[in-house]
C-alpha cells in the first residue's frame, strides 16, 4: 500500500474513533491553557518570537561558520565529532563506536534523530540490548510503538493502558496511580543504567560559542544517560545550532513555554566534553553525530529555508486540527503534525510524501503559534505547487485546465451554473451514494441549493 | 467612493443574500457599488491544489476588470486573502507582478473595509437574535480580522454575540481539502459544530460564506436547527 493509501486508510479509522479524538482534544487543551499562562510572563511575547526567529535565521544562514566553531570547540576538549551525511552514514558510525568498545547495553535518552535514522532497530539487529530511559518513550518501546508525538511520545495512552503494559512486560503490579507507574519504570531503569556500556542522547541545542550541548528534560533521565556508562554517543541535527551561549537565556524558556507549557524543564543541562584529568566522573570518551539527512537540501531551498529554525517543541502539532482529528501516528513519519507535513517531503521523497501537505485546509494555525515564526502552512501550498510542477497528476491538471476554460469565458460558466441548478434535484435521488458525482462531500455534508437567481442575474435584473 | 465588488463564485451561484446584501448596505452608506460581471472565479482552487499556472489563467482575466478600482471589496476572507495575499505571489516575476501588487493594496474583506476604512460600525440594522461568530482562517490569520465583524455586530439592535470556545478553530472546509480528505475535514466541522451548539445561540455568523456552507452542510445532515448567515445579511436586517 502506497504512503497516501495508508494515510487515508488511518485517517479514515482514526477519524472514527470518537474516544480518542475527546481524549487527544482535552490533553491540548489543557496544554494550550498552561502554555498561555506562560507566555503571559514574558514581558513582550511577539518580541521574545521575532528575537528568536532573527537568532535562528543568523544560526541557519551561517551554518556552515557556526558548525565549523562549534566541532573545533568540541575537539579541544577531546569530543570526537563525526559528520553523517545521510541515515546510513550516522548509523554506521555508531555501531562502529559500539563495536569497538565491545559493547552489550545501550541506554538513550530521547531524541527524535534517533527515531529519524531507525537506530534502535540498528543497535538491536548488531545484537544489543536497547533501552528508552524517557518514561514516555519507554512506553513506546515497550508497546513496539513509534513515539505518538515529538514531546508526548505516550499521550494518548490512558493510565491503564500504560500499567496493563508494565504488568505485562515489566511483571508489575496493577495500579492507575501516575507516582506508583513513574516509581516502577524508575526501579526498572536504575539497574539498566548501571549496567549500560554505552549512553546516547540527543541534544536541544549545540552552543557554537563554546562547543557545548543544551539538554533540556524533567525526569534527570538524560543526565543519568549522559554520566554513568563510560561511553557518550550524541545524535543531532545540523540545525540544532545557535551561536552563543547567551542565546540559551531566551531559547530555554522559549521551548519550555511552548513545549511542555513550563516556564523551564525541571533539568538543564550543558554537556562540555568527556571527563578531563583531576574531575571525577562523567564519560571517559564523547562522541558527537551531527546529522545531515538531507538537511542541507533544505537549507538549499531558499523559500523553506526557515523550516530549519525548528527547535522541535511540537507547539505546531499541539494546535493543529488535523492533528487532533487523525492522531500522530496516522502521518507515517517521525516528525508528524504541521513540521512533519513540511519536511518529510524534503527529508523522504516528495511524490511520496506530498499528500502530508495536501492533508491540511491551510488554516495557519501552525504558523500562528510557532515560536520561531517558520512559515508553515504557506510552505505546505509550496509543497503542493513543486509536487505538481515536476509532476503533475494527469486527472487533475486536467480537471483545473478545463475549470480555468470555462472561468474565462462567463458566458460558459454562466451557463454551466445554470445547468447546474437545473440537475442539482437529480442529485438528491444519489445523494452520498457511489453514482453520487459530488459522493466526497454529501457522504456526510449536505450541498446547498443552487439558488433561483444568482447574484449576477439579481444584478442585471435591477439595472 | 466608488466601491467594486468582487462577488465569490459560490456566493454568485449559492449564497447571492450576501451579495445583496453588500450592495444594499454600500449603497446605503452613499457610495457607487460597480460589479464587472466578467468576474467569474478567482482562481483559488487551482492555486491552493498546486496547480499555479492554471490559476494564473483564471486570475490573469481577472486583474484588468479590477485595474481602475477605487476599492475592491470582497464578502470572503478566503478570496481576500487570494486578492491581497497570494495574487503578489502568484504574478511574481511576470509583466502583471505591478498590477496585482496595486490591486492587492487596494484590496478589502467587506467588515474590514467598513470599520477601518469607511469608518463605520453602526448601520442601524436590528437582528433580536443570540449569535455566534466563526472566524475564517484566511480572513483572521491572512488578512489579520479579528474585531471588525465584532465590532459590527456590537451595534447591531438586539443581537446577543455569545463567543464559542473554538471560535478561530478552523471548520474544516478548505476547498479542495474537504473533498480530498473528507474524513478529516468533516471530523473538523463537528468539533466546530459542537462548539457552537453548546454556546445555545440560533445563528451562526461569518464573514466567510464559503465556511458556512461547511458547517451548514454538517448542520444540515445533523438534523441541527442552528442556522447559518452571512454578516452582511445580519447588517442588512432592518
Amino acid at each position: 500500500m502506497s504512503f497516501v493509501s495508508q494515510f487515508k486508510a488511518q485517517a479514515q479509522v482514526m477519524t472514527g474513533d470518537l474516544r480518542h479524538r475527546k481524549f487527544i482534544r482535552r490533553a491540548l487543551r489543557n496544554y494550550e491553557t498552561v502554555r498561555d499562562a506562560r507566555k503571559a510572563s514574558f514581558q513582550d511575547w511577539p518580541g521574545a518570537r521575532q528575537r528568536a526567529a532573527e537568532t535562528k535565521w543568523q544560526a541557519v544562514n551561517h551554518l556552515d561558520q557556526h558548525l565549523e566553531q562549534f566541532a573545533a570547540k568540541l575537539e579541544s576538549r577531546g569530543t570526537k565529532v563525526h559528520w553523517a551525511t545521510t541515515a546510513a552514514q550516522a548509523r554506521e558510525i555508531i555501531l562502529k563506536i559500539v563495536h569497538d568498545k565491545q559493547a552489550k547495553s545501550v541506554i538513550k535518552s530521547k531524541a527524535m534523530t534517533s527515531e529519524e535514522i531507525h537506530l534502535n532497530d540498528a543497535l538491536e539487529h548488531a545484537g544489543l540490548n536497547v533501552v528508552e530511559s524517557d518514561l514516555g518513550e519507554l512506553i513506546v518501546q515497550l508497546r513496539k510503538e513509534t513515539p505518538y508525538h515529538i514531546v508526548f511520545p505516550s499521550m494518548h495512552l490512558t493510565r491503564d493502558e500504560i500499567s496493563e503494559l508494565f504488568q505485562r512486560e515489566l511483571g508489575a503490579a496493577a495500579t492507575n496511580d501516575p507516582e506508583e507507574l513513574t516509581m516502577i519504570a524508575r526501579r526498572a531503569l536504575r539497574k539498566k543504567y548501571l549496567t549500560a556500556d554505552i549512553g546516547i542522547t540527543g541534544a536541544n541545542f549545540a552552543i557554537a560559542e563554546t562547543g557545548m550541548i543544551s539538554i533540556t528534560e524533567n525526569e534527570g533521565n538524560a543526565r543519568l544517560t549522559a554520566a554513568l556508562p563510560k561511553t557518550m554517543i550524541s545524535l543531532l541535527g545540523i540545525e540544532k545550532v545557535l551561536p552563543r551561549m547567551d542565546d540559551l537565556a531566551l531559547f530555554l524558556p522559549l521551548l519550555a513555554t511552548m513545549g511542555t507549557g513550563q516556564q523551564l524543564t525541571c533539568y538543564n543541562t550543558l554537556y562540555s566534553g568527556p571527563r578531563q584529568p583531576g574531575e571525577t566522573d562523567g564519560p571517559e570518551e564523547w562522541h558527537v553525530v551531527l546529522l545531515d539527512n538531507h538537511r542541507t537540501e533544505l537549507l538549499a531551498d531558499a523559500e523553506q529555508r526557515d523550516a530549519l529554525h525548528c527547535i522541535r517543541c511540537g507547539a505546531c502539532l499541539n494546535v493543529c486540527p488535523i492533528f487532533r482529528n487523525v492522531g500522530g501516528h496516522t502521518y507515517g513519519t517521525t516528525y508528524s503534525g504541521p513540521i512533519g507535513s513540511v519536511i518529510t517531503p524534503h527529508l523522504r521523497g516528495l511524490q511520496e510524501w506530498k499528500h502530508l501537505s495536501s492533508a491540511s485546509s491551510l488554516c495557519g494555525a501552525c504558523t500562528e503559534t510557532c515560536p520561531v515564526k517558520i512559515d508553515l502552512h504557506h510552505h505546505l501550498l509550496q509543497n503542493r505547487r513543486n509536487a505538481a510542477k515536476q509532476k503533475p497528476s494527469f486527472g487533475e491538471q486536467t480537471a483545473f485546465k478545463l475549470f480555468a476554460f470555462a472561468a474565462n469565458r462567463p458566458t460558459l460558466w454562466n451557463f454551466g451554473m445554470t445547468m447546474a441548478r437545473i440537475f442539482q434535484p437529480l442529485q438528491g435521488a444519489v445523494k452520498g451514494s457511489m453514482l453520487d458525482p459530488a459522493k466526497a462531500w454529501t457522504k456526510t455534508r449536505d450541498l446547498p441549493p443552487i439558488a433561483p437567481e444568482s447574484f449576477k442575474a439579481w444584478w442585471r435584473n435591477r439595472k | 467612493m466608488t466601491v467594486t465588488l468582487f462577488i465569490p463564485c459560490f456566493v454568485d451561484a449559492l449564497f447571492p443574500r450576501a451579495g445583496i446584501s453588500m450592495v444594499e448596505i454600500l449603497e446605503r452608506l452613499g457610495h457607487k457599488v460597480v460589479f464587472p460581471e466578467a468576474i467569474t472565479c478567482c482562481g483559488q482552487p487551482p492555486f491552493n491544489s498546486g496547480y499555479w499556472d492554471e490559476a494564473r489563467t483564471v486570475a490573469a482575466k481577472v486583474l484588468p476588470q479590477l485595474a481602475n478600482a477605487e476599492a475592491v471589496v470582497i464578502g470572503s476572507g478566503s478570496c481576500g486573502a487570494m486578492l491581497k495575499v497570494f495574487y503578489p505571489q502568484l504574478f511574481e516575476n511576470t509583466p502583471q507582478a505591478a498590477l496585482a501588487k496595486q490591486i492587492s493594496g487596494r484590496t478589502w474583506e467587506f467588515s474590514d473595509f467598513l470599520v477601518s476604512q469607511l469608518g463605520v460600525t453602526d448601520l442601524g440594522a436590528k437582528f433580536p437574535h443570540k449569535v455566534t461568530f466563526h472566524d475564517g482562517c484566511h480572513g483572521l490569520r491572512e488578512l489579520g480580522i479579528k474585531k471588525s465583524p465584532r465590532a459590527l455586530l456590537g451595534k447591531v439592535n438586539g443581537l446577543e454575540l455569545v463567543e464559542m470556545s473554538e471560535a478561530e478553530t478552523c471548520c474544516g472546509f478548505g476547498g479542495t481539502f474537504a473533498a480530498k480528505f473528507p474524513m478529516i475535514s468533516t471530523a473538523m466541522g463537528e468539533v466546530k459544530c459542537a462548539s457552537a451548539v453548546e454556546t445555545s445561540a440560533e445563528y451562526i455568523v461569518s464573514n466567510d460564506s464559503s465556511c458556512l456552507m461547511h458547517i451548514q452542510g454538517l448542520l444540515s445532515r445533523q438534523g441541527n436547527p442552528l442556522k447559518t448567515i452571512h454578516l452582511a445579511e445580519v447588517l442588512n436586517q432592518r
